[in-house]
């Protein structure tokens, strides 16, 4: 009997294929490009747990100077001789060419256990580092962007992505310093050592921290990937729901002779839930697939992204993770139960002898949609209060959230109001017919509407923010890069002789000086500039005290960029902790977009005065525009610079663009596909529609309106109700750019963006949506207008 | 005890801090000076560092009762492996150095390590007055002015679980190995400068988890250097150095070879510092019963036939479990001697896999 | 003339070949004249008449409303034949569910341009509809759903009405009194009525009677 129910009930789809089709691929890409976006998160999770994991530093503590100042080399030694067990770390970027890199320089003889994870033993990459040969050990994709910068160096897989491993010596040279940022203390001391408070006063103890910085400064951007991820997933559950709420409408004549038969209700539900299970198995597996086809694709751009926004290293590639299949085959059987389960529940409590007959037409029940809109009303006012009230990224979101949800719950009272007052102009019999008709439409598409109301919102949303963005930063980057020419030497000696030479040619020559320092614990540049007509014009300030140029000029006061001054809530005027002894008042706040970290920016004579040993080999250059190409010629014929050691302004914009522009492609991707499976959302509906959509015609074409109009109406509808959907998504997707720009940018990013409007783009969005729901109208029209006479007269004849 | 070279090469190697391999240094030796015959030993010079050869240690190994009577043994070494000859003052670490150090009882052994660079502070050797150290750990000389500077001995090391302090006093003269302290490690003509100061009497105190034990016994130093020792060939080796009953001691090796008879090696040291060398073949060592250790059948019980002084003798592990858990690992504990002679002693012996 | 059928022939292709449902039917039907069509179930009346409305194509023969031969229009030469000539009654889903009864009431005179709102004001009364004005046809019984079609029909003054067992799904009492009300209306606008219809009964209610037997009529 089981089997002749699997095959009553299977025999389903065999004559509807394509309604079996759209299930799989439904699912199948829910799945897939929420598995994307988890096989990504997750990459970049490995990584910043190895990033984290560096040197111990989720699992041992330190011990680091109290006033920020360096630990000497002989303090490590005492130490030791003391009985601790130590391991000195000196620490510090690296600007290599146009790349830069984190130098770690450690001491292998005493590296605690948990502290190599590089693999101490067996790998003889490792065995080299101290052998005097100045080796630094690189990740393969640091090795690339390295190769021409001349250091020896030896790739490891263990190594962090930007990172750079080297011997205490070997570092040192690199960093041109003789000393120590901090020691790593073993977790498992000798018993009866002194205690270090005793020793070591001056010393403090820092616990070891789990997560890492940047985990916690990327955490908003993976909220926002899995955001979409979770977008595309609901969007991609309408299908499925869509989808498989008709089969099992469609079969409830066969299931109803099958229990006739005497065949248990159970049995029944426990057949199609099997039925459900092995459906979701297939489209799960074509999903994963399908999302490590997307996350492979993606992956480069988003550590494209990760890299410029945060300053984090993801490498492009991808590993194959247990976790994410996993959960990717997960979400898939959840999504499949989730949209079965309706459909289960009323075949569980159908009577035997209900009518087979589907329920004509739901009715456009104003006291639901009253109750939605009621609710819709809840989520915005709640999205108003938490925008205006609330603090932090979590509220952000909280925002975006309860915003999307009200919108798009608001969605069907709204459209159903336009068509309302649409049928008012209505002048002939047909074009009543068409407004009523769209309106009785809506509660039948309005999950399908909802999602293309949230994927062009998101779509008008993120890519206003973005376009915002880029508008803002080319701007800024005009201002920003005002120097012609930058040049580096190779060192000390070149430096000065490069100076000397530049001195007669270029019209200013600006030193450039920077050191790493820390405030209240966050990593921090230092800028030392000199007073030049260069900064006072074209400097990009956001907010100034009296006579700011003067006083920073003077050596009496600091201009720090927004990140800084954000994370730090500084206000102008506050005294701003620079070094010990050393305290700066605030002058000034300037915008510094598209950089993770804080700057201060002092005068040049007051930085070198208290770190005299900066390397001195930077350097801004102004020159007449026209005359920067015959300078660069110059500087490497003449006077035998590198022309890797010279970057010009036009070269360094482009470049910064080209930077900024992979950040986003990312987002573009992610809002094009979520389109696209809006779309197919469209389409799996409006053709479980289609033929139900039959008995609403028949009459209509009975009564003397020819198959051809029918289609026609029918296609305006479908793209007229996009339009609708477009004009509610607006606003909605503008309100959304204002969160992320006002709100989630600054809690992420540490800067807030002036919002601008491209109209532009929003046109070009409406002819998508318009195209999408063209596109999913088309096989239900295409279908209409080729039905058979006999199919409408069926309407009328039988009972079907 | 040269026979050691080959663990502290194998542990250099594993710690990164050799840039050659194994295989390298057993052909040839790049700039560094090399063991001949008939070079006289300088004191208290040679007690110090010799940074022109390759590989150096001051190895110490003590038998020791507690007030109860119960067995100990205890380790402390300090190795000395060269990247480049000559002594730099600096990180550029010319000379690195690591440490082991053990205690053994009858049920526990206790062992830990140590690494550091040299040049910097953290841990070396001065030859007078005599001061090895490595971290808080140090083997210091007490001798009074005019003395051998290893004459009197304070030696100190510290692991996560046990710690000692022990005071050291030379009850005999320096013995030289070999040939004047030219002791060759091969058939082909390996070798190495070797002398030992086996006389001491300890006094001192051991911590271990159990609490504080007052102990004194007997303790033998080895020193070491050399730049060429092994033939590619040998896999392993087995050294004892025993205290008879009656005062005079033994020395003896024997090196595992793949494709000869092992090679032994033996110095029988009369209770007045004589000293009687005797080499290859002359010195019988018969592996007796084995028992698994750590994973692998190691022999704890050893016959040795020494015809042409009496001596057939059977020695046995106190603590069989005398495993050195450190980077590179190998046996190394204290040991009863039954037999023509009584006594104790201590064993090692690596290479088993 | 109203109506002239000639040698009407159609058959269906089914799995198992083709069936002639009609072979060979000839009739005629003048203005104001009514007829009950009968038949067995099968008998091929629904066809006939879906033939007649220009629904569906005769495979041979001729259809001639008003002197016009519909075998041969296209499809929207057919549909202003349903227009504006043509009035269609069937068994059920003759409503237009987005559309409220009045709406419904007055789309096919709307749709025809003839809509007279004294006619329809006046067919509301008689149908007994006022009520309903304002609901949706799913809001309705069946019975008052069968009404309203009927009232839709005749608010458009069609020459020919076609019913198509109009009463099929309504109990007896109610099917009644719906056919009476339905032939002193058709009756009032003068129109041709042909009604199919499996119920002798009913068909007794009209003064021409025709019976279809597998495919021909008697």
């Amino acid at each position: 009997m089981i089997a002749a129910g699997i095959s009553a009930l299977l025999s389903h789809w065999h004559y509807r294929p394509l309604q079996l089709a759209t299930l799989i691929v439904g699912l199948a890409l829910a799945t897939g490009l929420w598995t994307g976006v988890q096989a990504i998160n997750s990459e970049a999770r490995s990584s910043y747990d190895r990033a984290a994991a560096v040197l111990g530093q989720d699992t041992l503590k330190r011990l680091q100077s109290k006033t920020g100042l360096p630990i000497t080399a002989d303090r490590f030694v005492a130490l030791r001789r003391a009985g601790w067990l130590v391991s000195p770390v000196v620490e510090g970027t690296l600007r290599l060419g146009r790349t830069r890199v984190r130098v770690m320089g450690i001491d292998v003889f005493t590296l605690p256990q948990g502290a190599t994870s590089f693999g101490l033993s067996g790998d003889t990459g490792i065995a080299d580092i101290v052998a005097g040969n100045d080796l630094v050990l690189v990740h393969p994709e640091t090795a690339e962007a390295l190769s021409k910068s001349g250091l020896n160096l030896r790739t490891s897989l263990q190594v962090v992505p930007g990172d750079l491993m080297a011997d205490i010596p070997t570092a040192w040279t690199l960093l041109k310093r003789q000393d120590f940022d901090y020691l790593l203390l073993a977790s498992d001391q000798p018993a009866g050592l002194a205690p270090l408070s005793e020793i070591a006063p001056d010393l403090e103890r820092i616990e070891p921290d789990p997560q890492g910085d940047i985990a916690r400064l990327t955490d908003s951007f993976h909220l926002n990937l899995t955001a979409f991820g979770f977008l595309s997933f609901a969007v991609g559950l309408f299908i499925v729901h869509a989808t498989i709420g008709l089969a099992f409408e469609q079969r409830r004549t066969v299931i109803r002779t099958l229990r006739a038969l005497g065949m248990p209700n159970r049995t029944v539900i426990l057949l199609l839930l099997t039925e459900t299970l092995v459906l979701a198995l297939i489209a799960g597996l074509l999903g994963v697939v399908l999302g490590y086809g997307i996350a492979a694709a993606l992956l480069p751009d988003v550590a494209a992204t990760l890299a410029g926004l945060y300053g984090a290293s993801v490498p492009g590639s991808l590993a194959l993770r247990p976790d994410w299949i996993l959960t990717g085959l997960a979400i898939a059987f959840g999504g499949a139960l989730l949209a079965v389960g309706q459909g289960l529940w009323r075949i569980a409590r159908m009577p035997l002898l209900a009518p087979a007959q589907p329920r004509a037409w739901a009715m456009a029940s104003l006291k639901n949609s009253r109750w939605t809109a009621f609710a819709a009303a809840v989520f915005l006012l709640m999205s108003l209060t938490t925008a205006w009230f609330g603090g932090g990224l979590s509220a952000g979101f909280l925002t975006l959230g309860t915003l999307l949800l009200g919108a798009a719950m608001l969605l069907p009272a709204l459209l159903i109001l336009a068509l309302r007052l649409g049928a008012r102009t209505a002048r002939s019999a047909i074009a009543e017919w068409v407004w009523a008709d769209m309106r009785q439409q809506v509660p039948g598409l309005s999950l399908a509407l909802m999602a293309l109301m949230l994927a062009l919102a998101a779509n008008i949303g993120v890519s206003t923010m973005v376009a915002s963005f880029r508008y803002t930063f080319t701007g800024w980057l005009d201002q920003r890069l005002a120097s012609e020419l930058y040049v580096a030497a190779d060192n000390e000696a070149e430096a000065e002789a490069l100076r000397a030479f530049l001195a007669e040619r270029a019209d200013a020559v600006l030193p450039i000086r920077t050191t790493e320092i820390e405030i209240v614990g966050l990593p921090v540049f230092l800028y030392g500039i000199a007073d030049h007509a260069t900064y006072r014009d074209h400097w990009p300030l956001l907010e100034r005290g009296e006579n700011v140029w003067d006083r920073v000029a003077a050596g009496d006061g600091a201009l720090i960029n927004e990140q800084l001054f954000r994370r730090g809530g500084y206000r102008l005027g506050d005294r701003l902790p620079v070094a010990p002894g050393w305290t700066e008042e605030i002058v000034g706040i300037y915008s510094d977009y598209g950089n993770p970290t804080g700057q201060v920016i002092v005068s040049h004579d007051r930085l070198m005065r208290y770190f005299p040993d900066i390397p001195k080999l930077r350097h801004a250059v102004r020159v007449a525009p026209e005359r920067a190409e015959a300078l660069v010629a110059a500087l490497v014929g003449e006077f035998g610079l590198s022309p890797g050691n010279i970057l010009n302004q036009a070269d360094l914009k482009r470049f910064s663009l080209r930077v900024f522009d992979r950040t986003f492609l990312v987002t573009g991707a992610l809002n094009t596909l979520t389109l696209g499976i809006a779309g197919f959302a469209m389409l799996a509906k409006l053709l479980t529609l289609s033929t139900m959509r039959l008995s609403q015609m028949a009459p209509v074409w009975a009564v003397g309106t020819t198959r051809a109009t029918l289609a026609r109406l029918e296609m305006l509808r479908t793209v007229a109700l996009a339009f609708l959907t477009w004009l509610v998504a607006l606003p909605v997707g503008l309100a959304l750019a204002w969160v992320l720009l006002a709100i989630v940018n600054v809690e992420a990013f540490g800067w807030r963006l002036p919002m601008h409007i491209f109209p532009a783009d929003w046109l070009w969005l409406l002819v998508l949506a318009m195209i999408a729901a063209g596109f999913a109208a088309a096989i239900p029209v295409w279908r209409l207008a080729r039905t058979r006479p006999a199919e409408f007269l069926k309407v009328f004849a039988h009972e079907r | 005890m040269s026979v050691r070279i080959l663990a502290v090469l194998l542990v250099m190697i594993a710690t990164g801090a050799l840039a050659q391999g194994f295989a390298g240094l057993g052909t040839e030796s790049d700039g560094f000076s090399n063991p001949e015959p008939g070079q006289a030993l300088v004191f208290p010079d040679d007690h110090g560092p010799h940074p022109d050869f390759r590989i150096e240690w001051w190895y110490l190994t003590a038998n020791l009762k507690g007030a109860n009577g119960a067995d100990f043994g205890l380790q402390w070494t300090l190795f000395r492996s060269a990247l480049r000859p000559g002594a730099d003052n600096g990180w550029s670490a010319s000379q690195t150095f690591m440490a082991h150090a053990a205690v053994t009882t009858a049920s526990r052994h206790f062992s830990t390590e140590r690494f550091a660079r040299g040049g910097i502070g953290q841990a070396g050797v001065a030859a007078d007055p005599f001061s090895a150290w490595i971290d808080d750990w140090q083997m210091n000389s007490g001798a009074a002015a005019g003395e051998d500077p290893l004459a009197a001995l304070h030696v100190t090391a510290r692991g996560p679980d046990f710690s000692y302090d022990i005071k050291l006093t030379a009850a005999g003269p320096l013995v030289l190995h070999g040939d004047d302290g030219f002791s060759v490690k091969s058939t082909s003509g390996q070798a190495s400068y070797y002398y030992s100061q086996p006389f001491y009497t300890v006094t001192g105190k051991i911590n271990l988890p159990s609490g504080p034990v007052e102990v004194s016994g007997q303790a033998w130093l080895d020193r070491e250097w050399s730049s060429q020792p092994l033939d590619p060939d040998q896999t392993g080796w087995d050294w004892l150095s025993l205290h008879f009953d009656d005062g005079s001691k033994l020395m003896g090796f024997r090196l595992r070879s793949r494709s000869e008879d092992a090679y032994t090696s033996a110095t029988w040291i009369d209770p007045s510092g004589e000293t009687t060398a005797y080499g290859d073949g002359v010195l019988q060592m018969t592996p007796g019963r084995a028992q698994k250790v750590a994973n692998r059948a190691l022999p704890i019980e050893w016959r040795l036939q020494l015809a042409e002084r009496d001596l057939d003798i059977t020695v046995e592990a106190i603590n069989p479990n005398s495993w050195m858990e450190t980077m590179v690992p190998y046996w190394e504990g204290p040991i009863t001697v039954v037999g023509s002679h009584g006594g104790r002693g201590y064993l090692e012996m690596t290479g088993y896999e | 003339m109203l109506l002239a059928l000639r040698d009407v022939r159609k058959s269906f292709t089914t799995e198992e070949g083709p069936v002639d449902v009609l072979k060979g039917v000839s009739l005629e039907l003048d203005a104001g004249q009514h007829l009950a069509l009968t038949g067995e179930s099968g008998s091929g009346k629904s066809t006939l008449l879906h033939l007649i409305a220009g629904l569906d194509a005769p495979d041979s023969g001729e259809i001639r409303v008003a002197g016009a031969d519909i075998a041969h229009m296209d499809d929207p030469q057919l549909a202003a034949l349903r227009r504006d000539r043509i009035g269609l009654v069937f068994q059920q889903f003759n409503l237009i569910p987005s559309l409220t009864v009045a709406q419904n009431l007055a789309f096919h005179a709307r749709l025809a341009g003839r809509l007279d709102r004294d006619w329809n004001t006046h067919l509301t009364e008689r149908l007994g509809l006022i009520e309903c004005l304002k609901r949706y046809p799913e809001q309705l019984s069946g019975g008052q759903q069968q009404r309203v079609a009927i009232g839709r029909t005749l608010a458009a003054r069609p020459e020919l009405i076609l019913a198509d067992e109009p009463t099929g799904n309504l109990d007896e009492d109610t099917g009644d009194a719906v056919i009476d009300l339905m032939l002193q209306l058709v009756a009032d606008v003068k129109a041709g009525f042909i009604l199919v219809t499996h119920s002798v009964r009913l068909a007794s209610l009209l003064n021409r009677r025709l019976h279809l037997t597998h495919g021909r009529l008697q």
